[in-house]
């Protein structure tokens, strides 16, 4: 068996981190647990202690507050003896008419999905260059490989963090850090429980799994499930004055 | 919480009958429940047979979501957990460290919650009484908002209501349970075909000091001299941890909801002929799942009885008296046909259920599949209720979807006890039949 790693979770109380975090604890490995609400926070913690975490550490932050972002990477770092792999989970799925209604709305979705990634990826981005080593994870979407009209504030957020993550990819792996792209399709979770569901859908357990193992082999892009990747493949080679008319 | 109405996906096991709900999904544990225009009830999934875990025309709250473990004690084997939490669960992650179930039902896919509000037992009965008898404590969620802790001397007016209490008392959010020292995965089974009714008595008086688990399968279709015959299985945690024993593999799905029953009289009767006289060990080692809980290797198993689903009747009768209750039972269900390859009899020990409304008590307990064929079934289900209720026995409400509300008040006569403890804002399809 490998060494335990230390793991720092940011929006873990979410489905798909919560999921992947219980993966983490059966492997041994230490937590460092980042989400807003306490209540959630701990109830999170005492599973994956049960579960076989080797440790659990918890901060309660709001991960909009970017100021915040460089004390908490130096928080996990001195409260679990360093850093090995960051999953950044956090995130909201906007409502597109508000978004549409309101720049105050789409901007608020741009803040929480985007800008507050950036900050995140650039304090762990130089934290592992700086150590030489270490993996990167972020949950972006499929929804960002192309603009739709029934989500394109959330596509555009996930779409800009997909390619922040191909540039950083691109500067870090020189210094041989692993930046990891997480893609899901249509997950059951509590953030879509008002859709009606098909087979299309993956629940948050097989979706958390997928992500442990991306972080584990060091995938640069994994979509989750799998079959996302052909299905977007061609829906990114659909011509734009064809796909301008779809009802997507 | 939140919500949406569904159509499918919330039915029971039998698949019989169909109910239509809005369904709300549980998360967390420290949160409350929003108000509901229409009664609600917990739902864990769905592995009640008949409609005491739906709501028709309600609101379930579905609780798959509270599946989160709390605490575990390794040294004494105390487990904490949301009640959301299945069975296999635990399993995966605690007989690897030395630890089990104290009761196991048929299968290992429902809740802890489920396995308390139904107090399901299992073929150990005889020595660890049913599932309630090894919860410590658990909490119990009101829709006014309050929260009672649980146990045996804290609140135990609402403990003993809430055990058994078919989600009805409010809503479980987690549970305390004393877990089961073993070795290992490894169960030493033994089978022994036996003859007729008094075989199995014979064999069942012989054996229950001895083995912590048994269990008769008997062909429901055999008469006459050979009534009652069957098999009989007894069994114990083995003692040593031996490599070797490994869960069975695979299993396969009943892919989709058959158009009509595979399940007739003549195939019934030739399997049952088949089984009962195929040769077989008598003593073998076996992982748990091959023998606590087989048919959870067929997924989807209910599927196999058609579009009309089926009826699965328990009960219980005796103690005095229930050898001749369960020989006129028998010949009722031979005389009649319709029954199936599953009938399973066991006899109770004397350990009491610490529910109001348990439905474990001393005395033989006979459970078997009728596929649904409309009014002849339930014509020959009245018949058997008639020898329970005379014999001052009881049918087991989460295997029901037909008893009269006569028939239950009879076999549960602490139930109006019991309704002082029901949630005003709470009900179900079986409550509205048998209580109102």
């Amino acid at each position: 068996m490998s060494d335990p790693r230390r793991v720092l979770i940011c929006g873990a109380t979410s489905a798909i981190a919560s999921e992947a975090a219980r993966c983490f604890a059966a492997s041994h490995d230490l937590l460092f647990l980042a989400a807003r609400n306490p209540d959630k926070l701990s109830a999170i913690a005492d599973d994956l202690r049960v579960r076989g975490a080797t440790r659990v550490e918890t901060a309660v932050v709001d991960l909009n507050d970017t100021t915040r972002h460089q004390a908490l990477i130096d928080e996990c770092a001195q409260r679990l003896g360093g850093i090995d792999a960051v999953l950044i989970a956090h995130g909201t799925l906007p409502d597109q008419h508000a978004c549409q209604a309101s720049f105050d709305a789409a901007h608020a979705e741009l803040e929480t999905n985007f800008l507050s990634v950036a900050s995140l990826l650039t304090v762990a981005g130089n934290y592992c260059e700086r150590q030489r080593a270490g993996a990167i994870a972020v949950i972006s979407s499929v929804a960002g490989d192309r603009g739709r009209q029934s989500n394109y504030v959330y596509g555009a957020a996930k779409g800009a963090v997909s390619i922040f993550l191909q540039g950083l990819r691109n500067r870090l792996y020189p210094s041989g850090v692993r930046v990891i792209t997480i893609k899901p399709g249509f997950v059951d979770t509590p953030m879509t429980a008002g859709f009606a569901k098909n087979f299309l859908w993956a629940d948050a357990a097989t979706v958390g799994r997928g992500v442990y193992r991306a972080m584990s082999r060091g995938s640069d892009v994994a979509y989750l499930p799998w079959f996302w990747r052909p299905i977007m493949l061609l829906i990114r080679l659909v011509p734009e004055r064809v796909f301008k008319r779809l009802r997507l | 919480m939140s919500a949406h109405s569904t159509r499918n996906k919330y039915q029971s096991w039998g698949r019989y009958p169909r109910a239509e709900h809005e369904v709300r999904f549980l998360r967390w544990r420290h949160e409350g429940l929003s108000e509901a225009e229409s009664p609600m009830l917990p739902f864990g999934t769905g592995r009640s047979y008949g409609d005491s875990c739906l709501n028709d025309g309600g609101v379930l709250l579905d609780a798959r979501g509270l599946d989160r473990l709390i605490s575990f004690d390794a040294e004494r084997g105390v487990l904490a957990c949301e009640a959301g939490v299945l069975l296999a669960e635990i399993l995966e992650l605690l007989v690897p460290a030395g630890w089990f179930l104290p009761v196991s039902p048929g299968t290992k896919f429902v809740t802890v919650g489920g396995a308390i509000a139904n107090d399901v037992h299992g073929k150990n009965h005889h020595r660890a009484g049913s599932f309630g008898c090894h919860v410590r404590r658990l909490e119990l969620l009101r829709s006014d908002g309050s929260r009672r802790r649980c146990s045996r001397s804290e609140n135990a007016d609402w403990f003993s209501a809430t055990i058994g209490g078919l989600g009805l008392t409010g809503v479980i959010m987690w549970a305390e349970l004393q877990l089961l020292r073993v070795a290992g995965p490894g169960m030493d089974v033994e089978t022994i075909r036996f003859a007729n009714l008094a075989g199995f008595f014979q064999l069942t008086g012989e054996s229950d000091a001895a083995f912590a688990y048994t269990v008769a399968w008997v062909d429901c279709a055999s008469r006459g001299r050979a009534l009652g015959r069957g098999i009989f299985t007894r069994s114990n945690h083995s003692s040593e941890d031996r490599p070797g024993v490994s869960a069975p593999g695979g299993g396969f799905a009943v892919p989709i909801e058959l158009p009509v029953a595979l399940v007739g009289d003549t195939v019934v009767r030739t399997f049952n002929a088949w089984y009962y006289r195929r040769p077989r060990t008598r003593r073998r080692r076996v992982h748990y799942d091959s023998f606590l809980y087989p048919l959870d290797r067929v997924r989807n198993w209910n599927r196999i009885y058609g579009r009309r689903g089926f009826f699965q009747y328990q009960c219980v009768v005796g103690p005095a008296g229930g050898r001749d209750a369960v020989a006129e039972l028998l010949s009722r269900i031979a005389t009649a046909g319709g029954g199936s390859f599953l009938a399973v009899l066991k006899v109770f020990g004397s350990i009491p259920s610490p529910g109001l409304l348990s439905f474990p008590r001393p005395g033989v307990t006979l459970a078997l599949d009728f596929p649904n064929r409309g009014a002849g079934t339930t014509r020959l289900l009245e018949r058997l209720d008639d020898v329970v209720r005379a014999s001052g026995g009881a049918v087991y409400p989460a295997k029901d979807a037909r008893m009269s509300a006569e028939s239950f008040r009879q076999y549960f006569p602490e139930w109006r006890a019991f309704c002082a403890y029901v949630d005003p804002c709470f009900s179900s399809s079986f409550w509205r039949r048998v209580a109102s």
